[in-house]
């Protein structure tokens, strides 16, 4: 298998035709599947298909699509982030704190993002240095982190009430009929850079190689360490813009939210494509990934369905995407 | 070819969701309901007119817990009986804020003309609330009140601050003439119900907090567990109690493990609140010595009632509800009304 592996690498590397790229890019079938969902509930409930509907769709997957981003930069690399929506909710409670007295609101920003980022720092050195799987250091973290959030606010929940950190809440409407938030271009440039450095720059090309065959990329002469290092301070710079997003969400930084936003994250990165066992897939997949959770839950609500049976849909369409994606690889290496 | 089984997949799995949609649509109160149409039209301007037949979303905090499925139960059925439709959503967890606020806009979108919703935070889901309520959706809160209570438009719930008083004295009389020594098992720190139990319970045994007869107090979240355990060390630190606050029910369990395994269960006031069935039998069991309950039936069926009232005549109720509460037990004090458990079987909540 690790010659077949590697030709099929190389292979990869040296084609790279627009065609070769839209057919290869994970995103792809993600993207279908999504579109006709949104036929779907557009022809079934009288509802769904309204622009205020659609961009709420769009607003209720922000949190998630952005701790969904991070995580993709870790999962490339072949690894796991357990610890990332705890990560977002301390960042959110120290962001709150700091806050609380008047006009500190970017000063607690700026701080909730140094936070994140260090904690995304801690786990790449455990990672690179100590070479502690990604999903064991990530799990001592999620506790770790989790338990100093509820420590650092006596369990309490903290009201948001300065418009810095309430700022990506606020909405506007386009031509008169489509409501945004200021989150909603916010979350959109980071995917656009974060998909211009993966796919190109010398950084981007070096993740998936080393996601896809850490011993070839360091043979080859890349600096393995400190490239999945940079990964996790990125994921973890993420995490604290996550942060942002979720107080304009819910202006109330709660120590136990987002208690599933880890699962959910993965979720969305798996239904965009991306391959858990790394090297491959797209952060514009894991876009698409959050949008068809939330058009899954809110289409099937308008049907009237209970919240459990969309649980059980959404964990079916997580299998099936796992399972395409094992198909489409045994597929390549024969 | 592999495209095409990966297009021909996701197609599938969306249609049979879509189709799973169809087929189990919920529309209680069904076809009987004459020209009324199904839902509260929603004109350009964003206005709700009373259609004379309510859509009734609930919001419970979540939806394993079976105070809210009896709520929610209750809530399904009195619309059923009033022919109004009924939709219910809830949160993952406590503390899901974020889930309960996209509960509320996807219930908007579906043109319910009344919210019911036990809030998981009282202040975190206040701007969805808001939203709603520009669109003349009337929201009602249940069980938990919102900070401000003006952010709904009524609160049908149990005054915990009596029901913790209620406790509060039941334990205080049945210690006796003996000065109480207290431990606290306490629910989540910050939660409101958590807060006005033990306030409530301090104002009944006649107590301050920072009392030095209370002699332990810990957080256990409401977990049987966690309760058993914190116990088993408050009661390594201060043997010599004869009085326990719980929070909840499946805390008093846990207590109650923790004392028999000292042989103090006998010697020692166990109280408790929320009249679940499983509470009061421990009661008829001995294993503590009262509870008191709460009635989240009646908070559901008041709702409901509102709801369709409003959906009538455009009526709105307002302010706080006392759903109340009563003390059960099999040991009777004097000046403590209670009744017993064979009452409280009949009118507990499963």
């Amino acid at each position: 298998m690790g010659t077949g592996k590697l030709l099929e690498v190389r292979l990869e590397r040296d084609r790279g035709g627009v065609l070769e790229f839209v057919l290869r890019t994970p995103g792809v079938g993600p993207a279908l599947a999504l579109v006709v969902a949104i036929v779907v509930f557009s022809l079934t409930t009288s509802t769904f298909l309204a622009m205020d509907n659609l961009s709420l769709v769009a607003e209720q997957s922000l949190v998630v699509a952005t701790m969904a981003l991070g995580q993709t930069l870790v999962i490339l690399t072949a690894g796991i982030d357990l610890a990332n929506a705890a990560t977002t909710v301390l960042a959110t409670l120290l962001m709150s704190k700091l806050a609380l007295s008047e006009g500190a609101g970017f000063g607690a920003l700026i701080a909730g993002f140094a936070l994140a980022a260090a904690i995304g720092g801690i786990a790449g050195t455990l990672v690179t240095r100590v070479k502690l799987p990604p999903f064991i250091v990530t799990l001592g973290l999620l506790t770790i982190v989790t338990a100093v959030g509820r420590i650092y606010s006596r369990g309490q929940s903290v009201r948001v009430t300065d418009p810095v950190l309430g700022f990506l809440g606020t909405r506007q409407f386009l031509f008169g009929r489509i409501e945004i938030t200021y989150g909603m271009p916010l979350a959109l440039g980071m995917f656009v850079l974060i998909w211009y450095a993966l796919t190109r720059t010398a950084w981007g090309r070096h993740v998936y190689a080393i996601g896809n065959e850490p011993e070839a990329a360091r043979l080859s002469g890349i600096h393995v360490p400190r490239t999945v290092l940079s990964v996790y301070l990125l994921a973890g710079l993420v995490y604290g813009v996550a942060a942002w997003q979720a107080l304009g969400r819910v202006p109330n930084a709660d120590p136990n939210a987002y208690q599933t936003g880890n699962l959910d994250s993965i979720t969305a990165v798996v239904l965009g494509g991306t391959s858990l066992f790394g090297g491959r897939g797209s952060v514009f997949g894991t876009l698409v990934g959050a949008l068809i959770v939330a058009v899954l839950r809110s289409g099937l609500t308008q049907a009237g369905i209970d919240d459990l049976y969309q649980d059980v849909a959404t964990g079916v369409l997580v299998i099936a995407a796992v399972a395409v994606d094992r198909f489409s690889r045994t597929t390549r290496q024969r | 070819m592999k495209r095409c089984i990966r297009v021909a997949m996701a197609l599938t799995m969306v249609l049979a969701a879509a189709g799973a949609a169809g087929c189990t649509k919920e529309r209680t109160g069904g076809d009987t309901a004459p020209a009324a149409s199904a839902s509260a039209s929603i004109s350009s301007g964003g206005e709700t007119k009373p259609t004379g037949r309510a859509k009734v979303g609930l919001v419970t905090k979540t939806d394993s817990n079976p105070f809210f499925v009896t709520l929610r139960e209750a809530a399904r059925a009195e619309a059923a009986k009033l022919g109004a439709d009924f939709v219910a959503l809830a949160g993952k967890f406590d503390g899901d804020n974020d889930g309960q606020v996209t509960a509320i806009e996807n219930l908007v979108q579906q043109g319910v003309t009344t919210i019911l919703i036990t809030p998981n935070s009282s202040t975190g889901v206040l701007g969805a609330i808001k939203k709603a309520r520009d669109k003349q959706v009337l929201v009602i809160a249940l069980d938990t009140e919102t900070d401000p209570p003006s952010a709904v438009d009524a609160t049908f719930a149990t005054d915990n601050t009596a029901a913790g008083r209620h406790q509060g004295a039941y334990v205080k009389a049945a210690v006796g003439a003996k000065q109480p020594e207290v431990i606290m098992l306490d629910g989540t720190p910050g939660s409101s119900v958590d807060t006005q139990r033990h306030t409530g319970f301090l104002q009944g045994i006649g107590m301050a907090d920072g009392d030095a007869h209370i002699r332990g107090r810990q957080s256990v979240n409401g977990d049987q567990n966690k309760a058993q355990q914190s116990m088993e060390n408050l009661l390594q630190r201060s043997p010599k109690i004869n009085a326990v606050y719980t929070l909840n029910e499946p805390t008093a369990r846990g207590a109650n493990v923790a004392l028999k395994a000292k042989g103090l269960a006998a010697s020692v006031v166990v109280g408790s609140i929320d009249g679940g069935c499983q509470g009061v039998q421990d009661v008829k069991d001995g294993k503590y010595a009262v509870t008191v309950m709460q009635f989240p039936k009646k908070m559901a069926e008041l709702g409901v009632d509102a709801a369709v009232e409003f959906a009538k005549s455009g009526k709105k109720p307002s302010g706080f509800q006392d759903t109340g509460s009563m003390v059960i037990t099999d040991k009777p004090m004097q000046g403590v009304e209670s009744k017993d458990t064979a009452w409280g079987l009949e009118n507990c909540w499963k």
